[in-house]
């Protein structure tokens, strides 16, 4: 009975090492990352490069999930409002679910499947395949030339795909109250104008998605640079690449939004 | 360390935690020279050319390349040391998103200001002279395994390297193709002056090509010399590699219990 309390603590406190030990590694590699990231706005041709394989590969998953999100929000805002007698608040409803949460948070795990993933099977394969290797024998820093660029690319394509997302989803949940309900047009707007603050509701939700974006790109960097080179390295990390990361974009939310409400 | 030694090792020793790869290696490359490491698959031969590129230090010992201690290098000195060296991958190692044309002139980009008219003409010479500028526009998947060796050496020599590194260059090559790039390899080594280390199992290609030879097995030098050298030595071990002979010190089978014992159900626990 002891020796299985004993083992079943050794196994618990194992794992927090790990998950602790996990969380400084990523961290020790977002510094070197931000250390040479030099190279990415020097030849910033290398970055946009990635923001094409990043941000504009992943327009359409963005768009088309956007588009969903918004029309659901639409139908199911509609349905409580009208229950109430405020069927026109449809479109604040809408906007600010997608400019505080739903936005920054779908579009990030869309992008953590799309991007991160696809992020972390290139570099584990230059990996397995001696490409780093290469690199460094070359002289070139693969920090500074391979992961740099695929970390900013993301970076900067997450707040711009989170921005996608939601002027999809407000047009989505217009299409449905407006052009299909038959909610008034003018009240749906001008509600939406009057409720949505563009400091506190749409800068804070590009904000986390920035922070999102952080996250998701240090994390599949991380997991490629140090996957086993090996078929079997490289899925393993691939998938841990979405699960961390998706993991991480729903901690982080909890936390930023404690922060921001109270702001 | 004498002024003509590329690279020299003095009881060099490399542990992996606790498993030693190398045990007291001792080793003298002249400048301008053809050198070959020999030895079995996992002896210790790739690490100890990782070593000497800088990519992995060395436990203990001494390993200095073109006059400088790699155990007290800095990460600038090994760089500006590694833009004189060129290696060649056992695969090749071609990035896989560039075509042929630009993972030969890759480092000229990198490393040179030089304009583009230059670099295109300088990267069609290095194709040329592997014998695939007529693929520069393929892209390495398009390759077979013997043009993506010879595109990758074109690769390495872009920069005129002073020591060249040859992981398994014949590995999987048909005996054309073996002749082609120990031609090529003579060539450089003689147009140049490039000293070249050659890692390798390949006995027969490599005797033909080289001017010194280390045999490496279990992480230790068993024996050195010049090809004819090797191929009179009387050590059981050189012996049985050079001639490939199944029987001799390198044993056929991996440790395991008797197949009878396995047979007669007798060996379950020591399977």
């Amino acid at each position: 009975m002891l020796n299985k309390l004993r083992r079943e603590l050794e196994s618990t406190g194992s794992l927090s090492l790990d998950l602790i030990s996990g969380i400084g590694a990523v961290f020790v590699f977002l510094i070197l990352t931000l250390r040479y990231s030099g190279t990415s706005f020097q030849r910033f041709s290398l970055t946009i490069r990635e923001i094409f394989y990043s941000g504009v590969l992943s327009l359409i998953i963005i768009l088309v999930s956007g588009l969903f999100v918004g029309m659901v929000l639409g139908l199911q805002g509609y349905e409580t409002l009208q229950t109430y007698g405020s069927s026109e608040s449809v479109g604040v409803l809408v906007a600010l679910s997608l400019t505080r949460e739903l936005g920054p948070v779908v579009s990030a795990l869309l992008f953590a499947s799309r991007a991160g993933s696809a992020i972390t099977a290139e570099i584990g394969l230059m990996k397995a395949t001696e490409q780093l290797s290469a690199m460094e024998m070359m002289a070139i820093n693969p920090i500074a030339r391979v992961v740099g660029p695929r970390f900013w690319g993301g970076v900067i394509s997450m707040p711009i795909l989170t921005a996608m997302f939601i002027g999809t989803g407000v047009l989505g949940g217009y299409i449905i109250a407006v052009l299909l309900i038959g909610v008034d047009s003018g009240a749906f707007w001008s509600q939406m104008n009057a409720a949505v603050d563009v400091s506190h509701d749409v800068f804070n939700g590009l904000l986390k998605s920035f922070v999102f974006g952080l996250a998701i790109c240090s994390i599949a960097t991380y997991q490629g640079y140090s996957a086993a080179p090996t078929a079997e390295g490289v899925s393993g990390a691939t998938t841990r690449t979405v699960v961390s990361s998706s993991l991480a974009v729903l901690a982080l939310d909890l936390v930023l939004t404690a922060f921001m409400l109270k702001g | 360390m004498e002024p003509d030694a590329a690279v020299e090792i003095s009881g060099l020793n490399f542990r992996y935690g606790d498993r030693a790869i190398l045990k007291g290696i001792n080793m003298r490359i002249p400048r301008g020279s053809i050198v070959a490491i020999m030895g079995q698959s996992g002896c210790g031969k790739t690490t100890l050319l990782r070593l000497i590129g800088g990519q992995l230090q060395p436990t203990e010992g001494r390993l200095v390349v073109e006059g400088q201690d790699m155990k007290a290098i800095s990460s600038d000195a090994l760089y500006k040391l590694r833009r004189r060296m060129g290696m060649l991958f056992q695969f090749g190692a071609l990035f896989t998103d560039l075509t042929v044309f630009e993972n030969v002139a890759f480092q000229m980009r990198e490393h040179t200001d030089l304009p583009e008219s230059l670099i295109r003409d300088l990267t069609l010479l290095k194709l040329e002279a592997v014998g695939l500028r007529g693929v520069r526009d393929k892209m390495p998947s398009e390759l077979s395994g013997g043009m993506a060796r010879r595109v990758a050496l074109a690769r390495a020599i872009a920069l005129d390297p002073m020591i060249m590194m040859y992981d398994e260059p014949f590995t999987g090559l048909d005996p054309i193709l073996m002749g082609v790039i120990a031609q090529l390899i003579r060539d450089l080594n003689s147009a140049l002056g490039t000293t070249s280390i050659i890692v390798t199992h390949d006995v027969q290609e490599s005797l033909r090509l080289v001017d010194y030879v280390y045999f490496v097995s279990q992480g230790v030098i068993v024996a050195e010399g010049t090809p004819d050298e090797i191929r009179a030595s009387k050590l059981p071990y050189v012996h049985q590699f050079v001639w490939g002979e199944m029987d001799g010190p390198v044993p056929f089978h991996y440790p395991a219990s008797s197949m009878q014992q396995l047979l007669t159900g007798n060996s379950l626990h020591s399977r």
